[in-house]
């Protein structure tokens, strides 16, 4: 087994190098199934209550197609429905990133091939990865576990839904070691995988969707269907572990034998070879960054899109969902049901103007990457000026952006005018509402270019810093009556409450002036720095 | 002569690090300048400084008559650039990169590029990522190469190139030189840099310890003279400019300043000489000479060695 010496010290190195991102991934594991168990208890403390929620909500397609169905009504199940798929989902992801980062990820950055020159066996970088990544999902299964058990959750259930994600996880590590070998590149490996991981998610979505009726076998073919269908809370089925537990020995022993046909940073696929010389409109900085972020804006399009459609079409049922006596008298107070509705399509727009922020720093501090990549010194060194270079990523941030929200706006608009019989106001009404998100989407990419105009080298930490605490607000702040300046601070917080909100000018013009002069001080330091390699 | 790039007691420093401390550089229109100096010296940082990605913290900088620090975009449509790390797109094919950074810089030629391409064996279809490190260097060479422009900053270009194609960039260079380019060529190979450069400047610890024509730096250095003597000689150690002498009986081994060579060639003559063999300089010991050690030998040469002699 000479191809595996130094899979110790690379594993270590591994660990070394990922130990903040793997802190922060098991603390949102935690956290997660933490607020799952806590806000399920405030909101339903009563058996009746929630035997309620779970016989609508196993008649509603929309959230069985994203939750699944309920096994139970005890609090475990309520955790268990709300968290398995997601955390499932996430565990895939965070197995992804770090087969790929530590297999074909350091092969293009061309550190293991000075790492792979010493004494280190051919497949010890991607066995060290695996290796990561299982104690991650180790560590991820036993925090998730432990959290409800603490809580007050029965043991035996804790386990089985900790286990569950935890194995979802070890499956598609062995999937990303087998994407490792095939794909190009590693972008296309982690493109590849997800891809898997998607699929995975939708054959149990429809699987779940029509279980009551139809064909829930197709959920048995899903590694994430597969953690729901050990029924965590209800009737436990400890066999079904070793349906993943399979699925990982056996797509793993296939990444070996691929593992030993392939070349040092290349993949079973070969590169196809490009055009021989440029399209004719590929002449503009623009045009350069359009071709760079091009693939991330469509992408974006048709999930937003593909988003709103869902949430939209969840949102009539969502009336029968909050169906107890209690909540109903508290909503007829509140004015009615479609007071209810325009709740829960504004708490939901909400997130997706955060996530779209996400898109927007991404999309501002590529400029950075490009930078740091030293891809900008030989575009600086035309006759394209930094502001001209600047101004084409922000450009793409911007109207990205406002595209994005746009689409899922009308998204929201589709599905649910198609259900509620009003599609042409509703589509206009949602596009409206995912709009009134814009300028506190631009205040957050604002923020980004100031920080890349003015600390270039905090830029990336501290971005994505101001979004994870813009989350926090959103999804904390309330429950745990922060002050309200602490509140106030996000940009979010600002935004209008779109449907069923006021809205008035003046915030909205207020951000939109923060945005515009934070990009304005991001593009006078960019002007006055030094464009570091 | 009309000035290209003059640089004066130009200063950088990135945190602690002095990287560049006082340097001065002249390039003259239309020649093919050297610039040489060890890893780290600050050849790069110069560079990035004329190319106005860099603010000096203090000297002068002239580029084609502009401060490239305010003028940049202006002064870009008249350089080429090729950076001593090329790193390219990895999805773009070789042949967008050409033209994309050729119309950025303002349109290129493209019976050039096509006769470039061939001289180089470059596959434009190729994808980035796919490339070989000599590979995008032609890649960037191409790029700027093909453009029509006055100046061509080249930081070490020929890095990753194999001896073929190096051959092959010499000829570029001399053809360039010929249509009246300017150059300024990074490089430690000194043998490119000797069979290319009309001048040179040598750095060191980001300042300029030697500048001048070949010829006026070979007169600095020593030859080295090895000798067979009919007899031993006698007072050798009392001639002018006459260093690190062996003699062990009628054999004699030293270095001479090559403008003091005459005295020692008498002094050897008198003793009667069986054999002599003499090594001229060459840039390699010049170069060596600067960079080998601290010793006491290396600070006496510096001091010297008049900086900026024949601006």
């Amino acid at each position: 087994m000479n191809t595996l010496v130094g899979t110790g010290p690379l594993t270590k190195l591994a660990l070394r190098r990922d130990r903040i991102m793997l802190v922060i991934w098991i603390y949102a594991f935690a956290a997660f199934a933490g607020a799952a168990v806590y806000g399920f208890k405030k909101l339903y403390p009563t058996v009746a209550g929630r035997e309620e929620f779970v016989v609508a909500s196993n008649h509603n397609t929309a959230l069985l197609t994203i939750y699944g169905p309920f096994y139970g009504n005890s609090l475990g199940s309520f955790t268990a429905w709300r968290d398995t798929v997601l955390s499932g989902l996430l565990a895939g992801i965070m197995s992804i990133f770090l087969v790929v980062r530590h297999s074909r990820g350091d092969e293009e950055a061309g550190r293991l091939e000075l790492v792979g020159s010493a004494a280190v066996g051919r497949h010890a970088a991607l066995v060290s990865g695996m290796l990561v990544a299982c104690i991650a999902n180790v560590v991820v299964g036993v925090v998730m576990a432990v959290v409800p058990i603490v809580l007050g959750i029965p043991a035996a259930g804790s386990i089985a839904f900790g286990a569950g994600v935890a194995f979802c996880g070890l499956t598609f590590t062995a999937v990303a070691a087998v994407t490792a070998q095939i794909a190009q590149t590693a972008r296309s490996a982690r493109g590849l995988a997800i891809g898997v991981l998607l699929v995975a998610f939708l054959i149990r979505a429809i699987g779940d969707s029509v279980s009551v009726t139809g064909p829930i076998w197709l959920s048995w073919l899903s590694p994430i269907g597969w953690a729901e269908l050990t029924r965590p809370f209800g009737a436990i089925r400890w066999w079904v572990f070793t349906l993943p537990l399979a699925a990982a020995v056996l797509v793993g022993i296939a990444a070996a034998l691929l593992a030993v046909r392939r070349d040092y940073d290349s993949g079973l696929l070969a590169t196809r070879s490009g055009r021989p010389a440029a399209s004719a409109s590929l002449r503009s900085p623009f045009a350069l960054a359009w071709r760079l972020q091009r693939a991330t804006v469509i992408a974006w399009v048709i999930g937003a899109l593909v988003y709103g459609v869902g949430i939209g079409s969840a949102a009539k049922g969502i009336s029968g969902l909050l169906g107890s006596a209690q909540v109903r008298r508290v909503v007829a107070r509140m004015g009615g049901q479609t007071q209810l509705t325009n709740a829960y399509l504004a708490a939901l727009i909400s997130l997706t103007g955060l996530a779209v922020a996400g898109f927007a720093i991404a999309a501002v501090l590529r400029l950075r990457s490009e930078e740091t990549d030293q891809h900008a010194d030989p575009v600086l060194a035309t006759r394209t000026g930094r502001i001209g270079w600047a101004l084409s990523h922000l450009v793409i941030a911007v109207g990205g952006s406002v595209v994005i929200l746009a689409v899922a706006g009308i998204g929201v608009g589709l599905g649910h005018g198609a259900r509620s019989g009003s599609l042409g106001t509703e589509v206009a009404r949602m596009a409206g509402a995912a709009l009134a998100q814009a300028p506190a989407v631009l205040v957050v990419a604002g923020l980004a270019a100031a920080l890349f105009g003015l600390v270039p080298r905090a830029s990336v930490a501290v971005s994505w810093s101001v979004l994870g605490a813009a989350v926090l607000v959103l999804f904390f702040g309330e429950t745990l009556q922060w002050s309200h300046w602490v509140m106030d601070l996000s940009p979010f917080t600002q935004a209008p409450k779109l449907p069923g909100g006021v809205v008035s000018a003046a915030p909205l013009i207020w951000l939109c002036v923060i945005a515009a002069a934070l990009g304005l001080a991001g593009l006078v330091g960019l002007r006055r720095r030094d464009i570091l390699a | 002569m009309t000035v290209a790039i003059d640089v004066a007691g130009l200063r950088k420093a990135y945190g602690k690090t002095q990287a560049l401390d006082g340097l001065d550089l002249s390039v003259a229109q239309g020649e093919v300048h050297g610039f040489l100096g060890p890893n780290g010296a600050g050849k790069t940082t110069t560079i990035r400084i004329l190319l106005g990605l860099l603010r000096a913290d203090g000297g002068s900088v002239t580029l084609l008559g502009g401060d490239p620090w305010t003028q940049a975009t202006g002064l870009h449509r008249r350089l080429a650039y090729v950076p001593g790390d090329v790193s390219l797109w990895p999805n773009f094919t070789g042949g967008e990169i050409i033209d994309l950074l050729g119309r950025l810089r303002g349109g290129l030629d493209a019976g050039r590029r096509a006769s470039l391409l061939e001289r180089f064996e470059l596959d434009p279809t190729v994808k980035a990522r796919a490339y070989s490190r000599g590979n995008r260097q032609k890649v960037a060479l191409v790029a700027a190469l093909a453009s029509d422009v006055e100046l061509l900053l080249l930081d070490e270009p020929t890095a990753g190139l194999d001896p073929l194609m190096e051959a092959k960039f010499r000829d570029c260079i001399e053809e360039e030189r010929k249509s009246g380019r300017t150059v300024l060529l990074s490089s430690h190979i000194l043998s490119e840099v000797e069979a290319l450069c009309d001048r040179v400047t040598i750095i060191r610890l980001g300042r300029t310890v030697e500048t001048g024509s070949l010829a006026d730096l070979r007169h600095l250095t020593r030859t080295s003279i090895m000798a067979e003597l009919a007899s031993p000689p006698d007072g050798l150690d009392r001639l002018p400019g006459v260093h690190d002498l062996d003699v062990e009986g009628d054999r004699v081994r030293c270095e001479v300043e090559t403008d003091k060579l005459d005295g020692l060639l008498r002094a050897l003559t008198a003793a009667g000489v069986r054999s002599l063999a003499s090594q001229p300089p060459t840039l390699e010991e010049l170069f060596l000479r600067h960079y080998a050690g601290d010793g006491p030998q290396r600070q006496e040469v510096a001091a010297a060695a008049p900086d900026g002699t024949s601006a």
